[in-house]
């Protein structure tokens, strides 16, 4: 197949396509597109959860049965505790670096543990931008609304409200810990537009904006000679008596051993679900999320919300091969990019919110006027070159480095040609239900972050993760600082876990996995 | 559903079926993985349980360091694992993580951090000028330059230069000053960040003003709204 006559349909068709405007959809419409076509509506590929504080929930298959899963971890695992500490935050994100560096210089004594290296997650990732209402002719109310339009009306108000309003304090924050957000001429914080927002509040890195943050939080983490463990994975929660949350049990990665980690409170920070591949999407998402969070707080009896609904962001690399799955950034759209079907059409507004677009995309694809190409794979292009041509040569180079970076490595040049996209399975829109200071229902477990849920309602807004992170990243670590102070440790338990799986015999759920899932089965067996 | 990702394996149907080969060499031993997979999949193919060396698998994270050789070619590169792809004949290695000493240093509190970078990192300015790490950096950044203006208290240029560093640590096993260059590159980053940029002005503004209430009338109004009205007036702002 000749891929350069693929490419040429788009080429051709720019002079006519940059003449159009494509009109956002109606709610109604939006809704009848979503409703067809967007993988949340898929029947088939749903379940009730069989028991546990969700019982009878519609969640996808592959999360039901990681919640109903059972533990690595022995019913008489001995609990004599390795690591002591007032605060045990899980996961090295972007939330786990947060609440650990809040909570440290409130003087609480922290163990930040995580899977991987510190900093292997999604948020060093992000690359489109961190939204806050810092502009003159914005406010954290139209911040609001924006957001709750994009989450369908669904989204927790109170929630919302703290994360909008606390957004300017986060950006003075992360500034005085030397990230370096884009600037104005006049030293004003430089916004960029995102898709589904009213206003230019996306606060950037050039495209590098989460590796930026990372980097920072990372060095001040170690800066703070907070204490770390690395390459552990939470596999279990530890309870008291009175079921109040009282540490976790981690598996080390490198000797399979368990070890015990007491915590006066806990802090939940591990991020997303990509790697559960739902409904069989590719993912943009690091090797780690694997939706561990969800299945330990779910053991440890802290109900879910919104565990119905996913994102399936509308640029996931389709092609070359080697970049399936992986974000395309949602900047080229937000600076112009078309979206172009195989006929050299454009078949939506580029800039109308993640589901709307992907829902599309996927109809193009269904309705036979996608792109296939030679490995069998189907895409839709988006048009890179079309921002040379509008804004001048050197604009790719200067705005998104990483992306054609990205690319050149398998020897694309999204500078000359265009490049195939679809959905990949992005970010859990849902999660562990929690307070405004991100406590669970479960006394003394916070989650912050990817792993909370009813902030983002039916559908996250772009750039509105990393605010999340940084805000309820805070809230918790601020929290809990304050509470140890008045707190003895509790006796370690696993009572919870006996109660588990009492239940799940009495529910006579078979063919249990073992959950958390902590990484994917990608090595081929023998 | 067009998308087919087999979940249970690294390698899709896709590439599993493309017809050609290739042999490599993973730490030593030969091979045969499909061509074109990158060099993180040929691992998971082959058998191997990776826990260290893969983190984000989409070149932003460093964590797959990785040295590599094509055929007959005596030269020893450097790529991220997970974002570059195999080749017929080629040998590679995953690194090990090296042991590079990271100074601890509050940004406030240093007197001068131009000086500072000279009690904090001693070998900064020792530099010999090989080019050695500019020639491992997988991101082609110019770590030498980076180093030098570091050295020259250009924090600014320094910042430019290390945007793209992914903190792969491939620089620092080759300089034969001990340096680290990446961590030199942190520092005088957010040194210039913290103690050099200015403040921007509107982003004060906006905290005295969520602070002095300003936006109070509008909250009262918008959460006083049942969902219905909320709808309206969310559908009703213009974009
Ligand atoms: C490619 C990509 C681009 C994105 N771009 C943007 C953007 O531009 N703007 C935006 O706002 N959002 C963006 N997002 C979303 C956002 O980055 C994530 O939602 C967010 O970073 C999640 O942060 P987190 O701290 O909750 O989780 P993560 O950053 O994923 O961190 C979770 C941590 O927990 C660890 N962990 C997981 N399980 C365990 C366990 N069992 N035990 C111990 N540790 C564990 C992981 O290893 C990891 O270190 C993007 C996401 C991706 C994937
Ligand atoms: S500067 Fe060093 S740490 Fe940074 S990307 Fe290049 S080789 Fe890796
Ligand atoms: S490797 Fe070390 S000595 Fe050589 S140029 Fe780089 S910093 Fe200087
Ligand atoms: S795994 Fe993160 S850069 Fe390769």
């Amino acid at each position: 197949m000749d891929i350069q006559a693929l490419h040429d349909v788009v080429h051709n068709s720019r002079d006519a396509r940059r003449q159009q405007t494509f009109p956002k959809l109606s709610p109604a419409e939006r809704d009848t597109l979503i409703k067809k076509f967007h993988p949340d509506h898929r029947e088939a590929a749903y379940r009730s959860v069989a028991f546990g504080p969700n019982e009878g929930d519609l969640t996808v298959r592959e999360l039901a049965s990681v919640l109903e899963g059972d533990s690595v971890v022995p019913g008489d695992l001995s609990l004599t505790p390795h690591y002591e500490a007032d605060v045990l935050v899980v996961g090295g994100g972007g939330a786990g670096c947060a609440a650990a560096l809040h909570a440290h210089a409130q003087g609480a004594k922290v163990l930040l543990a995580t899977k991987l290296r510190l900093g292997d997650s999604n948020s060093v990732m992000a690359q489109g931008g961190m939204q806050i209402a810092v502009a003159p002719d914005d406010s954290p109310v139209q911040h609001f609304l924006d957001t709750l339009k994009g989450g369908h009306m669904k989204n927790d108000h109170e929630l919302l409200k703290t994360m909008v309003e606390e957004g300017p304090s986060i950006a003075k924050w992360l500034l005085e810990l030397g990230v370096l957000f884009d600037r104005d001429d006049d030293g004003n914080l430089h916004v960029k537009k995102g898709g589904g927002s009213t206003k230019a509040r996306l606060l950037t890195c050039s495209d590098y904006t989460g590796l930026e943050i990372m980097r920072v939080l990372k060095d001040e983490v170690l800066n703070q000679k907070i204490q770390l463990l690395e390459f552990a994975a939470a596999v279990e929660l530890l309870s008291d008596e009175q079921g109040a949350c009282a540490g976790a049990v981690f598996q080390d990665l490198d000797n399979k051993r368990f070890l015990v980690a007491a915590a006066k409170t806990v802090i939940l920070a591990t991020g997303g679900i990509g790697r559960l591949h739902i409904q069989g999407f590719p993912t943009s998402n690091h090797y780690g999320a694997t939706g561990d969070g969800l299945a330990l707080a779910y053991r440890i009896g802290a109900p879910l919300v919104q565990i119905d609904t996913f994102q399936y962001h509308p640029s996931g690399g389709v092609y070359p091969e080697q970049l399936v799955g992986q974000l395309v950034t949602e900047g080229i759209r937000s600076e112009g990019g078309h979206l172009v079907n195989g006929r050299g059409e454009r078949f939506v507004n580029e800039l109308d919110t993640r589901d709307v677009v992907s829902s599309s995309i996927i109809r193009e694809c269904e309705e036979g006027r996608g792109v296939r190409m030679p490995t069998g794979r189907v895409g839709v292009w988006l048009d890179t070159p079309l921002l040379e041509a509008e804004h001048g040569e050197g604009t790719l180079d200067k705005h998104f480095p990483a992306m054609v970076r990205q690319y050149a490595r398998y020897g694309v040049d999204i500078r000359k040609d265009p490049v195939l996209i679809y959905p990949t399975l992005h970010y859990q829109n849902g999660g562990v239900k929690i307070d405004v200071n991100g406590e669970t229902s479960v006394k003394n477990l916070f989650v912050a972050g990817e792993t909370s849920g009813g902030l983002h309602g039916r559908n996250r807004l772009m750039g509105n993760s990393l605010l999340d992170l940084m805000v309820f990243g805070k809230r918790s670590g601020l929290t809990v600082a304050e509470r140890v102070k008045t707190m003895t440790h509790g006796r370690l338990t696993l009572n919870h876990l006996q109660r588990f799986r009492t239940e799940a015999k009495q529910h006579r759920v078979t063919n249990q996995v073992t959950s958390p899932v902590v990484l994917p089965a990608y090595t081929e067996q023998p | 559903m067009t998308s087919s990702f087999d979940t249970e394996k690294a390698v899709s149907r896709e590439e599993a079926l493309q017809p050609q080969m290739v042999t490599v060499e993973i730490a030593g031993k030969s091979f045969r993985v499909p061509a074109g997979i990158t060099l993180m999949k040929a691992l998971w193919y082959t058998g191997h349980e990776v826990t260290r060396g893969a983190g984000c698998l989409g070149g932003f994270c460093g964590a797959c360091a990785t040295y590599y050789r094509t055929k007959d070619d005596p030269k020893v590169k450097t790529c991220l694992g997970c974002s570059h792809a195999v080749e017929d004949g080629m040998s590679f290695s995953f690194a090990p993580a090296f042991p590079a000493r990271k100074a601890t240093y509050d940004l406030n509190a240093l007197e001068n951090p131009k000086q500072d970078l000279f009690t904090l990192y001693p070998e900064a300015p020792l530099c010999r000028n090989c080019n050695a790490c500019t020639e491992a950096c997988p991101q082609q950044i110019d770590v030498r330059e980076g180093v030098w203006k570091a050295v020259f208290g250009d924090f600014k240029a320094v910042s430019e230069t290390f945007m793209d560093c992914v903190m792969c640590g491939m620089c620092v096993p080759v300089c034969i000053a001990d340096i680290a260059p990446n961590l030199v590159g942190v520092y005088a980053s957010r040194a210039y960040g913290v103690r050099e940029m200015k403040k921007p002005p509107g982003l004060f503004d906006r905290i005295q003003a969520i602070a002095d209430g300003q936006y109070a009338d509008d909250w009262e109004r918008i959460l006083k709204m049942s969902d219905d009205e909320l709808q309206q007036t969310s559908a009703t702002i213009k974009s």
